[in-house]
């Protein structure tokens, strides 16, 4: 029975730990704070807790000020709320002002189900990997969340990280240690290599067993920290592997895709699929149900990496 | 420490009105040799930026990031020639530095960056900088601080939403540390503002979001003082000053003329206005 934790959960209770050993942490929210679970900070720390209302615009703003005076703001929203609702302030108020605000969303992605298409952020990754000097981490689990809530609270300068709404499988081997920058690899293979984000990470590692009984060695490798991306690591496998497949709860532009694309169309250029959001909103419905709708499954996965593994062989093959 | 054993030595309005002479001279000659940038908005805050730095301001030039400052945002942050020209004449940097505005190797960028001496933020696009400083004010008022944050906003900016989100935001947290100013030229870039979007009644606005409103002559020094002085007091309450300015004030043919919003003058045009301003 696979263990599943909401990452917005582990969000909430390592926000709470941190605002006990670190004075300058405030949060701020923005009328959805049960939903974002920053209610847990909120409830014991009111004097440094700031619900802004549904005003995301001058919640951004305000955690820019809060990080000018030396505070540590953890501002926290939705996915769609907290990255293209308020773009400007961010790009502006925190990104030229190169402000320690940490931005934390979730109800990222389709997953957010039945809420519709004007709830799921599937651009917010292309939008903030867009910013210069933005870090930006998507956890594989709320494991991987927990380690990186305390990373990024560590380090100096604009962050985004982005969590999901419903529970998702704990994916993350034992005594994984998550390090902003590094993308690790999760399972070993010599065939392709499967990147992928986020809840796909847990896909992944179900499409590598599943193309093991074919005989096919997928690497898995879990690229959590976006910007700036591992690019050494992601070279390697790319010489290693030939075929690469990336995997990613976004559409397909601007993404982790997009982003492995820039990097292998530059140095490595080897045979590349993406699964993703191609170009197309979603309906409500159950998180399950627009997963398979959008092709976000291990078995694309998998037909992804039979499909590079293909194409490496016949360039090979061409000479 | 108290905040005030750093303040600088706060100028007579007979002083402080030399001041706003070379000001204004630095804002037309810094536009003009830029070949860009915007005077009109510069030339109408003037006195206002001069009675906050050379009266009421707790700041020291020699050490720009001393903590218990009191922080300025202009959020109307294109009209960086009078910021600029006044942080100069306060002595962040020199005021041969000002021929450099918008130069590629200049730290005086056309708008307002946080990495030049005494600028507190970045700003660019209206109406971001209330929230920023209403942030600062969270912020000092957790730690316990003296300090005190003054926005200085344009009128036109008060068309962004932004601005009534942060203005309700101020009084909901109930924060007493802070002070807008609103630099009523009555133009913004286009045209008047009550043709582009009229914010009339505006100081009933700013009273229904939970501020103290106090209607002044922006160009009288006097009246700027005693306004920011007033507002400085940690009454309990917000304090709003609109102030009633001339777009492009000392300049008559820049006077409410939106043609000068963001328009540098030129070589003629730059003899005739240091004639006037003398």
């Amino acid at each position: 029975m696979v263990t599943k934790v909401a990452t917005r959960q582990a969000f909430g209770e390592t926000l709470l730990e941190l605002g006990r050993s670190n004075p300058d942490i405030v949060v701020i929210g923005g009328d959805l704070n049960k939903s974002t679970m920053a209610t847990m900070f909120g409830a014991e720390f009111p004097d440094r807790f700031f619900d802004c209302g549904a005003a995301e615009q001058n919640m951004m703003g305000i955690a820019s000020g809060l990080a000018a005076v030396g505070k540590i703001p953890f501002a926290s929203t939705f996915a769609v709320f907290g990255s293209g609702r308020p773009f400007d302030q961010i790009r502006i108020s925190i990104a030229q002002a190169r402000a320690n605000v940490k931005i934390v969303v979730t109800h990222a992605g389709i997953i957010t189900g039945p809420d519709g298409m004007s709830a799921h952020g599937i651009e917010d990754l292309a939008l903030m990997c867009s910013l210069v000097g933005f870090t930006v981490v998507v956890p594989a689990d709320a494991e991987e969340t927990t380690q990186a809530v305390r990373a990024l609270a560590e380090m100096e300068g604009p962050c985004y990280l982005r969590l999901s709404r419903p529970a998702t499988p704990l994916v993350c081997p034992e005594g994984y240690e998550f390090k902003i920058g590094k993308a690790e690899v999760f399972r070993p293979g010599t065939d392709v290599t499967i990147l992928a984000t986020g809840i796909m990470v847990g896909m992944a590692l179900e499409a590598a067993e599943a193309l093991a009984r074919e005989s096919i060695k997928a690497r898995v490798v879990n690229v959590s920290t976006l910007k700036p991306l591992d690019r050494e690591t992601v070279l390697q496998c790319a010489r290693d592997t030939g075929a690469v497949v990336t995997a990613e709860e976004h559409l397909k532009h601007g993404g982790l895709g997009s982003i492995v694309a820039e990097v292998l169309g530059e140095h490595c250029p080897v045979p590349l699929s993406m699964v993703a959001i191609d170009e197309v909103y979603s309906p409500s419905g159950e998180a399950e149900q627009l997963l398979k709708l959008r092709g976000l499954t291990p078995e694309q996965i998998a037909q992804a990496a039979k499909s590079v593994i293909r194409r490496k062989a016949g360039s090979n093959g061409r000479g | 420490m108290t905040n005030g054993q750093r303040a600088c030595t706060k100028l007579s309005v007979e002083e402080m009105s030399g001041l706003t002479r070379a000001i204004r001279r630095h804002i037309v000659e810094m536009t003009a040799a830029a070949g860009s940038g915007h005077p009109g908005g510069s030339l109408s805050a003037v006195e206002i930026l001069t009675a906050l730095y050379f009266n009421v301001l707790r700041h020291d030039p020699q050490n720009p990031e001393w903590p218990g400052r009191d922080r300025f945002i202009l959020s109307k942050g294109h009209c960086t020639p009078v910021l600029y020209s006044t942080l100069a004449e306060a002595g962040y940097f020199p005021v041969e530095e000002l021929a450099t505005f918008r130069k590629v190797d200049s730290r005086l960028h056309g708008h307002c960056h946080n990495s030049t001496p005494g600028v507190e933020h970045c700003s660019g696009s209206l109406g971001q900088g209330l929230s920023v400083g209403v942030g600062m004010a969270l912020g000092g008022r957790l730690d316990g601080s003296e300090h005190n944050v003054y926005v200085l906003v344009g009128d036109g900016e008060c068309d962004e939403g932004q601005i009534w989100e942060a203005a309700m935001a101020t009084s909901h947290f109930g924060l007493d540390n802070i002070t807008v100013v609103v630099d009523r030229n009555g133009i913004q870039n286009d045209r008047w503002t009550h043709e582009a979007m009229n914010l009339e009644p505006l100081p009933d606005k700013w009273r229904a979001f939970g501020w103290d409103v106090h209607e002044v002559d922006g160009h009288d020094l006097g009246e700027m003082v005693g306004a920011l002085s007033n507002a400085s007091e940690r009454d309990g309450k917000r304090h709003a000053i609109i102030a009633k300015t001339v777009k492009g004030k000392g300049v008559s043919f820049m006077e409410n003329n939106p043609g000068f919003h963001g328009k540098a003058p030129n070589a003629d045009e730059l003899k005739l206005a240091l004639e006037e301003i003398g």
